[in-house]
């Protein structure tokens, strides 16, 4: 039983648990997505999030120290978020000519998400610190956390609301897509990054490079003009 | 890919000193991208076949990398128990709003010309 005890404690300090733990939960929920098809209901996101969670909650382990292992996956965002670059120069000679008009869907698009999200809370008697939390939801994580650090929303809440969005938008977005009748690749992709970030970009990357990279695109854009714009029509508004 | 990745770390690092430096809203992932993106103009060839591959790899894998920030949900149940009418309300409403809307718009727009 100390044997035990002694194993335990070691996979509890070692990041080498939470890191091997999150890659299988990863391909755990690639096979799930398979095997249903890749309907777009069926996100891996959610479900690798859904197996690690409910794993988190059974044994107890606190998320902190879960998460000082999984930091070296969550190290890549950056890297990541930088590459995006080269799909975005592959599609360039398709993007040039469509920049500026794809930039005014974007912001027009991304300052929409936000003010729908905080009517929404507003309407429904959320805190305000929920309020502020939500405006900044469809931005990339880290500029996210950022922006509502400004408007006094709670930054930890926030991630978790975008990640909500990310995943609501890569799930549902192509089939409110298709019922909106929207079928340009170039339209879809900048719709699905404006409103769900890098995780709607994984998504869209998954079915067209030109959708993917107008994905990319509008989400790196948003995250500029929200980063911008946001903190100063929220004190406009609300003082 | 050693060499792909000093070059997608040096543009990250670029883009935080830059942004600390000038005092920018902007994260520094975002000021690396746009430099990538301006240094692989510039050169006006494609992208090096490394770089590309790595590139393609990290991003073929994008989903994974949100898990870890993804399970910080269940710092928040008790606070998501409470407020969790407004909140999915608002992400579901808002998120698919905004995707309708900014399809649409973008659709209209770019086929005008």
């Amino acid at each position: 039983m100390s044997e035990l005890g002694e194993i335990w404690v070691y996979l509890a300090r070692e990041p080498l648990a939470a890191l091997t733990a999150t890659l299988l939960a990863w391909i755990g929920a690639l096979r799930l997505q398979r095997a249903l098809g890749r309907h777009p209901l069926a996100n891996p996101v959610l479900f690798a999030v859904a197996i690690l969670a409910a794993a988190l909650l059974l044994t107890g382990i606190d998320y902190r120290a879960y998460f000082e292992g999984a930091q070296f996956v969550h190290f890549l965002l950056g890297p990541a978020t930088v590459a995006l670059a080269v799909p975005l120069h592959r599609q360039w000679a398709a993007v040039r000519r469509s920049a500026a008009l794809a930039a005014l869907s974007v912001v027009t698009g991304g300052l929409f998400a936000a003010a729908v999200g905080v009517g929404i809370a507003l309407a429904l008697r959320a805190a305000p610190e929920v309020v502020a939390s939500l405006a900044p939801r469809s931005v990339t994580t880290p500029v996210a956390m950022g922006i509502a650090e400004r408007i006094g929303g709670l930054p930890s809440l926030t991630a978790a609301l975008v990640i909500c969005s990310g995943i609501t938008g890569a799930a549902l977005g192509p089939l409110v897509l298709d019922l909106a009748r929207v079928r340009d690749m170039r339209a879809r992709g900048l719709a699905i990054g404006t409103a769900s970030h890098g995780i709607g970009t994984a998504r869209a990357l998954s079915v067209s490079a030109a959708a993917g990279a107008f994905s990319g695109l509008a989400m790196g854009l948003n995250a500029l003009a929200s980063a911008l714009l946001l903190p100063l029509l929220w004190h406009l508004v609300f003082g | 890919m050693i060499g792909a990745l000093a070059t997608l770390l040096s543009c990250q690092l670029a883009g935080e000193v830059l942004a600390r430096a000038l005092h920018l809203p902007v994260p520094g992932p975002v000021i690396g991208m746009v430099l990538l993106f301006a240094a692989l103009l510039l050169r006006r060839q494609e992208a090096p076949p490394a770089l590309a591959a790595t590139a393609d790899a990290l991003l073929t894998n994008l989903g994974l990398l949100f898990v870890p920030a993804g399970v910080g949900v269940v710092l928040y149940l008790p606070l998501l128990a409470r407020d969790w009418a407004p909140l999915s309300l608002a992400v579901l409403v808002g998120t698919l709003a905004a995707i309708a809307v900014t399809g649409r718009l973008a659709q209209w727009l770019l086929r005008r010309r």
